[in-house]
């Protein structure tokens, strides 16, 4: 159940200490003291938050409140201040680069822009990960690679180059290859932006379908708010820097805390201004100047 | 008061911090050398991509080269009586001077380009990013076949460029302007030492093949990755690489051949 900014908001139910108790105990993800900077920016400030083994575990907020960086924070492709990451038992901050590599050959990104190889086919860009990491026969590569291709509906798409899919389809290649390891946990980068209603549909049910069958952690990242709550099973919201709600999709929809509320329902104007901070706009009209 | 001072130094404090990224990244290359032995056919398309496609414009502007030194040194030699010395004096410049030089520049303008495009490109759509997330060093799959291809490509495209060269003065100094044949070829032979001459315009080759593919891939590396920081790092690249093979072809000259 959730937990707005307010802990007396009379939402805390047992539900919502059960939910917390079964995702710290059971945690494949635990972040405890996060705190990142960049420049003089605080991106986070002392942020706990724990994705549970085996669920959809969506973290949602505005834009550049770091949804992203957070996921760089996890893989290790940036480092924190302050704070630990422990994922699957073993500190992310403290890895050196061969461990890291290793822990990141059993995760899966799946990035915005999907990131595939452009001088690759479809084909070879999911045979990509199999051929750098195993010693598989080329017969048991293509077998593989196949199948990968058919779980996400583009096994006839094999022989084309990045440049000729669609974003959807794109995207759904660039799924294919952050399974082609069969990897513990996904981690999915705004994966509905700019996607048409058939393809978020392709991708939501992806998603879902791939986290229960595969048995794997999955950790989206995503401000659509609608089709990230429809799938998920745990939603964090995160803002300036730290986590002003939690809980399940049902519980945030209740949620009466005027920030979850702005954002959940898409309002213009609420704790999140839908002003830039600025001067006083008559003030600011009678200055002397160009700018 | 202050404000061009702070300026100045911010400036001074940022080229120190980009030289020293830029090191980094050149003992990284040079750390994944290893690289390229396992994985050969990497280089074999970096040596086609830098060596092969930049040919033309290498032996074009080689032949122009010649052709030029040929007429500018009969007009200077012929007052002086000694236009039999042409091939000599086609061939040295060359060789010393304006086939490694000329090339290198060649090489920054099209190739060392082209790299930088590349990589940054390849950093803006989080291709780079996406390498690391599939546990694969970017550095050595990436930068490394690229950075030793255009070193071993460089001195290849300086001889034919040299060669080319060459012939072109032939075509010029005897084919126009009469300069006996036999001198052309045979003064050449003699004069042109194979360590004085040579082997220095291949070490300059080399040295200016490892600074512009460095230049070349640490701009696209280090990119601001939006289109207008791929445009300016691509022009930086030309720029730093044109400037540093000008300076560093002034301090080689002036070890190899100043007594």
């Amino acid at each position: 159940m959730g937990q707005g900014l307010e802990p007396d908001d009379g939402l805390a139910t047992r539900d919502a200490v059960s939910d917390r108790v079964a995702a710290v105990s059971d945690a494949l993800v635990e972040i405890r003291g996060l705190s990142f900077r960049r420049g003089e920016r605080v991106i986070f400030e002392n942020l706990d938050l724990d994705i549970r083994r085996g669920a959809v575990t969506a973290v949602m907020g505005p834009s550049g409140t770091g949804k992203t960086t957070l996921l760089k924070l996890i893989t290790g492709q940036l480092h924190p201040d302050a704070g630990t990451i422990l994922v699957d038992g073993r500190d992310v901050t403290r890895l050196d680069t061969a461990e890291l590599y290793r822990l990141r050959r059993r995760m899966g990104m799946l990035f915005q822009s999907g990131a595939l190889l452009t001088d690759l086919s479809v084909f070879d860009n999911v045979a990509y990960p199999l051929r750098e990491h195993t010693n598989l026969s080329a017969s048991m590569v293509r077998k593989l690679v196949l199948l990968k291709l058919e779980a996400v509906g583009l096994r006839g798409a094999r022989d084309l180059m990045p440049s000729q899919l669609s974003g959807g389809m794109a995207r759904r290649v660039a799924l294919a290859r952050a399974i082609a390891l069969d990897p513990m946990m996904i981690l999915y980068d705004e994966p509905f932006t700019g996607q048409d209603p058939i393809s978020m549909g392709m991708l939501m049910a992806l998603i879902r379908q791939l986290n229960d069958a595969s048995g794997l952690t999955s950790i989206l990242v995503s401000h659509d708010v609608r089709e990230t709550a429809s799938i998920a099973d745990y939603l964090y919201v995160i803002f300036e820097g730290r986590v002003v709600a939690q809980g399940t999709p049902d519980a945030l929809a209740a949620d009466r805390s005027e920030w979850v509320r702005q954002f959940m329902d898409g309002l213009p104007d609420g704790p999140v201004h839908f002003h830039y901070p600025a001067p006083d706009l008559a003030d600011d009209l009678l200055l002397r100047g160009d700018r | 008061m202050l404000d061009p001072l702070v300026r100045l130094g911010r400036g001074v404090l940022d080229a120190l911090e980009r030289l020293g990224r830029g090191h980094l990244l050149l003992l990284a290359i040079l750390l994944g050398l290893g690289e390229v032995l396992r994985r050969p056919r990497l280089l074999w398309e970096q040596l086609f991509n830098i060596g092969v496609l930049s040919l033309l414009i290498v032996g074009v502007s080689g032949l122009f080269v010649g052709m030029v030194l040929a007429l500018q040194g009969y007009y200077v030699l012929s007052q002086f009586g000694a236009a039999e010395s042409l091939g000599v004096m086609v061939a040295a410049s060359l060789v010393r001077e304006l086939g490694p030089v000329v090339t290198a520049l060649l090489v920054a303008g099209r190739a060392g380009s082209a790299l930088t495009a590349e990589i940054g490109l390849m950093k803006a759509t989080e291709q780079l990013s996406g390498l690391e997330m599939m546990a694969v060093d970017p550095v050595r799959r990436i930068l490394v076949p690229r950075f030793v291809g255009g070193v071993l490509a460089m001195p290849l495209l300086a001889a034919i460029f040299s060669a080319v060269g060459v012939l072109g003065g032939y075509f010029v100094g005897v084919g126009l302007l009469g300069v006996d044949e036999g001198a052309y070829w045979s003064q050449m032979q003699a004069k042109i030492d194979f360590d004085e001459d040579l082997v220095n315009g291949v070490i300059k080759s080399l040295a200016f093949g490892v600074v512009v593919t460095w230049i070349a891939l640490f701009q696209g590396y280090d990119t601001v990755p939006t289109s207008e920081g791929v445009s300016r790092s691509t022009t930086r690249a030309v720029v730093h690489a044109a400037l540093v093979v000008l300076g560093l072809d002034f301090v080689l000259t002036a070890l190899m051949f100043g007594d």
